[in-house]
């Protein structure tokens, strides 16, 4: 099967500071890679260079076969990529129903229409409450975004972001801040992903990472250290001595 | 938003909701529309005082769609204003003096100059994008003031008459013509605002204006989306300009000045940014103030737009609503 998504020897530096070390690696339909690495390793800067956030001073990045490493987020949205952020961002004055609409929009390409009200649009508007429905968020519909729980508030990130019907979803940090009540509604809702969508998540939680992934890479001072299956990984010395611990 | 219904977070998750819905589009316009003749019919007297009203809104207006609903702060909107109302006006002198081709002129003026302007100034943000338009704007200043063969310099370009409207209504001395002209512009143009900002663009404009990153996630283009709503922003503007240089038959340089473009951001900001409505209440309640304090006192009639400026900031029309209602004795 070939890669959805391919880093070849990617590259980023902040002035002296070189952020990420000649990352490659490539995820393939259906895979649950975790990226996982203390502080400052570069996972963010990762999964920015690769969702076009940043540019990337050398490498390539590969989306389904297409060179993307130049184009805009906009064109990698709709070459399907999309992600989550590990701080929430939303619209958070606008209707959650209205914060699905705008991905569906975006999605159908609807965006540049200027005259028909956003209610001319019954099916997709049908589209968004049974996305909502599906996260538990049916009766929020015309809630302000700002107005829900930060639980709820990191299900319409990830709502959001397979409304668009995505090939790769990069999820970074969803947990992030979760109390553990909503924790079990964003696990659920991991546990429900599309099972032929690549995913590739970053995650401090190594209990959600080790349950979840079945491929994991470790990054240490931006550098790939280790790659391999949750078991390969728990034995890796020196994933143990960087990482872990005993 | 205006457009949004919200309710309370607190209903249960499997209750049913009510989805968000936009008010009819024809509903705000149809209310100005009624309400403007009205003032007309009332105030036959004071019917420049209203044409005054009418351009003063759609030039506010226009800027509500920059500032208010896309979140650019801008203090250069006088130059889009301007650029209309000097091209109506020597398109007036020296080629045709029909006010509705004219007018079209204007638009064409105001959205080329945001066209062009735009391509630049949409690449920067908040402190440097407001410094830009200032910049932009003094700069179109100065080449009116040196294009004297065509803009009159300091004195003004006057000496154009314009022709009857729609072949047929001259316009009056009393204003009749002006003020229904003027009103029917502010609602034609105020209904297509309406329906821009409750389309899908103006959804992704808003996007945009709540939080950039969301919306280049989601795969907008913002630069594009920005453009073309600055682009319609300037049209309209150009239009305000444009009105304003066939009813008063003259346009001077501070139809570019850096005071227009900052008592239409007050304008703004007293009315209520980002609802369309609220640049039509600024711009008259800003107006007959304006107006009704200039009259009592000539001289210091400022010292009233000041305090009305330094209301405006510090107290916000929501707080001052909510203040008005628990003194009326109602819900606290």
């Amino acid at each position: 099967m070939s890669a959805l998504l391919e880093l070849k020897s990617l590259d980023k530096r902040f002035g002296g500071l070189h952020v990420t070390r000649g990352v490659s690696f490539a995820l393939r339909a259906g895979d649950r890679m975790a990226l996982i690495g203390p502080n400052g390793a570069g996972k963010t800067t990762l999964v920015n260079q690769i969702s076009g956030v940043l540019t990337s001073d050398a490498g390539e990045i590969r989306l389904r076969g297409e060179n993307v490493t130049r184009l805009s987020q906009a064109k990698r949205v709709r070459a399907g990529l999309a992600r989550t952020f590990q701080i929430t961002t939303l619209a958070p004055h606008f209707a959650v129903q209205r914060q699905i609409e705008l991905a569906l929009f975006e999605r159908e390409g609807l965006t540049s229409g200027m005259w028909r009200s956003v209610d001319a649009y019954p099916t997709l508007q049908t589209e968004a409450q049974s996305i909502l429905t599906r996260f538990g968020l049916r009766a929020h519909a015309a809630t302000a975004t700002e107005d829900l729980a930060y639980g709820e508030q990191r299900l319409i990130e990830m709502a959001l972001a397979l409304a668009l019907r995505p090939k790769v979803l990069l999820l970074d940090e969803p947990m992030a801040g979760v109390p553990k009540g909503d924790g079990d509604r964003l696990l659920a809702a991991l546990d429900a992903l599309p099972s032929e969508l690549a995913v590739l998540i970053i995650e401090h939680d190594m209990d959600l990472v080790f349950r979840f992934a079945n491929r994991i890479v470790v990054l240490a001072e931006g550098a790939v250290l280790a790659d391999g299956s949750p078991d390969e990984i728990r034995r890796d010395p020196k994933v143990r001595a960087a990482y872990l611990g005993n | 938003m205006n457009t949004m219904t919200t309710t309370p977070a607190l209903a249960a998750p499997t209750a049913q909701a009510a989805a968000p819905h936009c008010a009819p589009a024809w509903r705000a316009p149809v209310v100005l529309l009624v309400t403007g003749m009205a003032a007309c019919a009332l105030m036959p007297d004071q019917l420049g005082l209203l044409t005054r009203i009418f351009i003063t809104a759609l030039l506010v207006l226009s800027l509500d769609l920059v500032v208010g609903v896309a979140g650019l702060a801008t203090l250069g909107h006088a130059a889009l204003f301007g650029m209309g109302a000097y091209a109506a006006g020597i398109f007036a002198l020296k080629v045709h003096p029909d006010p509705l081709v004219g007018l079209a002129v204007g638009i064409a003026a105001g959205a080329g100059l945001a066209l062009l302007s735009g391509a630049f100034l949409l690449r920067y943000q908040g402190f440097t994008f407001l410094m830009l338009t200032v910049a932009v704007s003094q700069i179109l200043l100065s080449l009116a003031q040196k294009a004297r063969q065509w803009t009159g310099g300091d004195d003004g370009l006057s000496g154009f008459v314009m022709g009857p409207l729609l072949g047929r209504f001259d316009f009056d001395l009393e204003g009749r013509v002006a003020s229904v002209y003027a009103l029917t512009v502010l609602v034609a143009l105020f209904y297509v605002a309406r329906r821009i900002v409750d389309s899908p663009f103006g959804l992704a404009v808003r996007g945009i204006h709540e939080n950039r990153a969301r919306m280049a996630a989601l795969g907008t283009p913002v630069f594009a989306r920005l453009w073309v709503l600055y682009t319609v922003a300037g049209a309209m503007a150009g239009a305000a300009g444009a009105l304003s240089a066939q009813t008063n038959a003259v346009v001077g340089m501070d139809s570019l000045s850096f005071a227009l473009s900052a008592e239409a951001l007050v304008m703004l900001i007293l009315g209520g940014a980002g609802r369309l409505t609220g640049a039509l209440i600024g711009a008259t309640v800003f107006t007959v103030l304006h107006h009704t304090a200039a009259s009592i006192n000539p001289y210091h009639w400022l010292f009233v737009v000041g305090a009305l400026l330094m209301l405006v900031v510090l107290v916000s029309p929501a707080k001052a609503w909510a203040w008005l209602r628990r003194r009326a004795g109602g819900v606290r």
